[in-house]
């Protein structure tokens, strides 16, 4: 797996960069073999990103020297990365929906054929690519729009591979990816493997890159820790490198058994067109996880409480009273909250500040003159309590880590004293650190009496965190698990390989 | 092969199922048609029909315009300024000679591809809002227009008038000029290297950019598309009025209404999703509604509110099928 007699497609020796004065990468080295997939793991913040971007032709590198293949080289902007070979992944696509496969595979690079588009070469090179990666599903003339997410992520990985690229950089590709589907992007890393394409494979999932690398570099704070064969790793010993701490002390310790309240939330056969009826109950003080695959409904169950597409049949009681939540105003001023998956596109106002976004709540439903003050002072003090790590309360919210981003939306919420919140993947795309931070003010919620339902596509996070766990699968549940269930009782249940409600933990 | 090919394959250039505007224009004829015949008219009649479609002309050819800056992701507000403008420019170029009107038509182009060429480099370069850069620029025009102009001025000769009053049949020569203009865009966004790359500025900026695609040069090649078809528009009128009008295109409105047509040809105003086809469509209708109030002698006001209605009703359907289709795609990964 290490064939180090072979020159590297990639080397980078020496790297370092920082950003008005703050050093955020510094002497960093890394080879990239061909047939390679090399792990780069850390938290956020540790400088993946950056060696990332400048490895892609997006930031330049303040020192150090970058060599494709033993030559020398500098990426002065992505095009001319993408010319060297290399190409990106990236977590948001980057395609047009409106245009077909081929249109976007091309962009940029139509053939020609007397000066005009040649549709059909066009299509022709885009199916032998998509043949190529064993992807025939997909026709080169299917708006990509239609495509559901793993197949956009195929179109990405052709389109980079269309450009003769020899080096993929895949940042954490299976963000967007459901469970069933992180098997269809293994087996094409695979194959691109074997194609000889040297893969830079970030993510923060372990599993993955136990997985799949040969070879895992982790950074911390910037610099190198170690680089080290996957095959003499183990996560601990990796979280270790990371964080420097076990990973058993990642999730905080459960509610006592039978220490649950009170029934804050009741659901009796609600449903409406994406939900079959639903029976649940959410007690105060418990953190009721809620598993599946993606799209099976676990969305669409807390959009439902929350008010974006209410119940239309069956009976909803908050602390036992019926309400109708019909919009979200509503469910917010109910004690409702909900922080929501697309953390960028549904829970922040990017371009403004903290403070702003962490008042975005209480402005909205409190009267305009309702203790303005002492708002302002409260939410500043949740903020620190959050431990929310920024220039100040008046920087845009876009800069900082996403981490800290998902702690100012849960300052938001606690300032409205929420009886019951609503988690939808509440730590996606955040670094270990500030999880275990997460993860541990959630439980503090609970303890403090509110009811949390926590969605979670990650495993181990649904386990360690969830005092109960309800599974859903094609927009019901399907069946429920006590605390410290098994990861494989959870897939049985979501992939409906078992389908008792019984089954053992 | 998947129904998805099939369709892909099958789909007729343009006339897709979004495009509501054809079964909008089929029912503002059948409709328009009954009220002009219960009224004793005719909507249908060879008179009205030349009329009708010659005032598609003039409108159609600014909106084609009009339609690629705005799937670009930009938008002209100076259009109805640079018609004024053009027209001037024509008939006193002209000046009733004969031998000018090739010297015109070229000046015609260079004037409106100069102001195009600003407006892209206002917006590109400048990196100022389309809105506004437009705006200016066409404010800019209005102000020498009104500084130099009281009335119309110059004069078209009569040959140069047959742009304005010919036909083949029914079918005013204009019109035809139209339909070219229309189809030479549709062809460019269909098949040239240009069209892909200026549906994929539209679509998104960033995606273009990081896919090799030179946005500023396309933007600023949209723009100065634009203008030549308002441009084209301007001479138009020229041969029709036989002199230029430094109000022309304000007073007709060419620049909202363009855009109007546009948006109810259902080309998305953010840009990236849409064509010409639908502009045609969405020019005809306006054409039609025009038309049919010309012919029941409706007050103009009563007209413009129909107008308006329509528009916005068109818009509304859109959004709403929008909704509904992404509700159904999520509806579908669920």
């Amino acid at each position: 797996m290490q064939p180090d007699s072979d020159q590297p497609l990639l080397r980078m020796r020496g790297v370092g960069k920082a950003f008005f004065g703050v050093r955020v990468l510094d002497d960093v080295d890394l080879d990239l073999h061909p047939g390679q997939v090399h792990a780069l793991v850390g938290e956020n913040g540790a400088g993946k990103s950056t060696l990332m971007k400048i490895a892609s032709g997006v930031y330049q590198p303040d020192a150090g020297t970058l060599e494709l293949s033993g030559k020398p080289v500098t990426l002065p902007h992505p095009r001319a990365a993408q010319a060297a070979g290399i190409g990106i992944i990236h977590q948001e696509f980057n395609l047009l929906p409106e245009r077909t496969v081929a249109e976007n595979v091309f962009l940029g690079r139509e053939p020609l054929r007397r000066g005009l588009v040649d549709r059909r070469a066009m299509h022709a090179r885009t199916a032998e690519l998509l043949a190529g990666v064993g992807e025939t599903a997909i026709a080169p003339q299917t708006r990509v729009g239609r495509l559901g997410v793993a197949q956009q992520q195929v179109v990405e990985i052709v389109k980079a591979l269309a450009l003769d690229a020899r080096v993929l950089i895949m940042d954490e590709p299976t963000a967007s990816l459901a469970e069933h589907e992180v098997e269809l992007l293994y087996n094409l890393v695979r194959r691109l493997q074997q194609r000889g394409i040297g893969i830079l494979y970030v993510s923060h999932r372990l599993t993955e890159v136990f997985d799949l690398s040969g070879r895992i570099t982790v950074l911390k704070d910037g610099r190198r820790v170690t680089t080290l064969d996957t095959a003499e790793a183990t996560p601990d010993t990796l979280v270790r490198h990371m964080v420097g701490r076990e990973l058993s002390h990642y999730f905080p310790e459960r509610a006592a058994p039978g220490s649950a309240g009170a029934a804050r939330l009741q659901l009796a056969a609600a449903g409406n067109g994406r939900l079959r009826p639903v029976d649940l109950e959410l007690r105060s003080g418990e953190v009721l996880g809620i598993g599946g695959l993606q799209g099976s409904g676990r969305s669409a169950l807390a959009r439902a409480v929350f008010g974006i597409d209410g119940f239309r049949t069956g009976q909803m009681l908050l602390d036992g009273v019926p309400v109708r939540v019909r919009s979200p105003r509503q469910a917010v001023r109910a004690g409702i909250a909900y922080v929501t998956e697309d953390r960028k596109g549904e829970g922040l106002a990017l371009s403004q500040s903290v403070l702003d976004n962490a008042l975005l709540a209480q402005r909205a439903v409190q009267p305009r003159w309702f203790a303005r003050a002492a708002r302002t002072t409260t939410v500043r003090e949740l903020l620190d309590a959050v431990e929310v790590h920024a220039a100040g309360t008046g920087q845009e919210i876009r800069y900082l880590s996403g981490g800290n981003q998902q702690k100012v939306i849960l300052a938001r919420w606690l300032a409205m004293k929420p009886r019951v919140l609503l988690f939808d993947e509440p730590t996606r795309g955040i670094d270990v650190g500030a999880k275990a931070a997460i993860h541990d003010l959630i439980r503090r919620l609970a303890d403090d009496g509110a009811a949390v339902l926590m969605i979670s596509s990650e495993l181990p996070e649904l386990i360690g965190m969830s005092d109960r766990i309800v599974v859903m699968r094609d927009g019901a549940i399907a069946g429920e698990l006590p605390a410290g269930a098994s990861e494989e009782a959870v897939m049985g249940l979501a992939t409906g390989a078992a389908t008792s409600t019984e089954v053992p933990a | 092969m998947s129904t998805e090919t099939l369709r892909a394959r099958l789909r007729l250039p343009g006339l897709d199922a979004t495009n509501g505007v054809w079964p909008a224009l089929a029912v503002a004829l059948i409709v328009g048609g009954t009220l002009v015949a219960l009224d004793g008219g005719s909507l249908f009649s060879e008179s009205s029909t030349i009329s009708l479609l010659q005032r598609a002309a003039g409108l159609g050819i600014v909106a084609v315009g009009q339609t690629i800056a705005i799937l670009a992701g930009s938008l002209d507000l100076s259009v109805a300024y640079v018609i004024s403008l053009t027209s001037l420019v024509a008939a006193e170029t002209m000046a009733g000679s004969d031998g000018m009107v090739l010297p015109a038509i070229l000046l015609v182009l260079v004037v409106s591809a100069v102001i195009g060429l600003v407006n892209g480099l206002l917006i590109t370069k400048l990196r100022i809002n389309a809105f506004i850069a437009t705006l200016g620029v066409g404010l800019l025009i209005k102000g020498y227009l009104e500084q130099g102009y009281a009335g119309p001025a110059g004069s078209v000769p009569v040959s140069f008038q047959h742009l304005g009053y010919d036909r083949l049949g029914p079918v005013p020569l204009s019109f035809l000029l139209f339909a070219a203009v229309a189809a030479a865009v549709w062809f460019t966004l269909r098949s040239t290297r240009y069209g892909h790359h200026l549906i994929a500025t539209g679509g998104d900026l960033d995606v273009a950019r990081l896919s090799g695609v030179r946005t500023d040069r396309v933007l600023i090649r949209t723009h100065v598309i634009c203008s030549l078809c308002a441009g084209i528009a301007g001479l138009y009128l020229a041969s029709r009025l036989g002199a230029g009008a430094p109000r022309v295109g304000a007073e007709g409105g060419y620049d909202l209404e363009s855009i109007a047509a546009v948006v109810l040809g259902g080309t998305v105003l953010a840009g990236g999703r849409g064509g010409v086809t639908g502009t045609v469509g969405g020019v005809l209708l306006l054409a039609v509604i025009d038309g049919v109030f010309n012919q029941l002698e409706v007050d103009s006001f009563f007209k413009q509110m129909v107008r308006g209605v329509v528009i916005v009703a068109a818009v509304a359907v859109y959004a709403l099928r929008l909704r509904r289709t992404s509700d159904r795609r999520k509806a579908a990964v669920a």
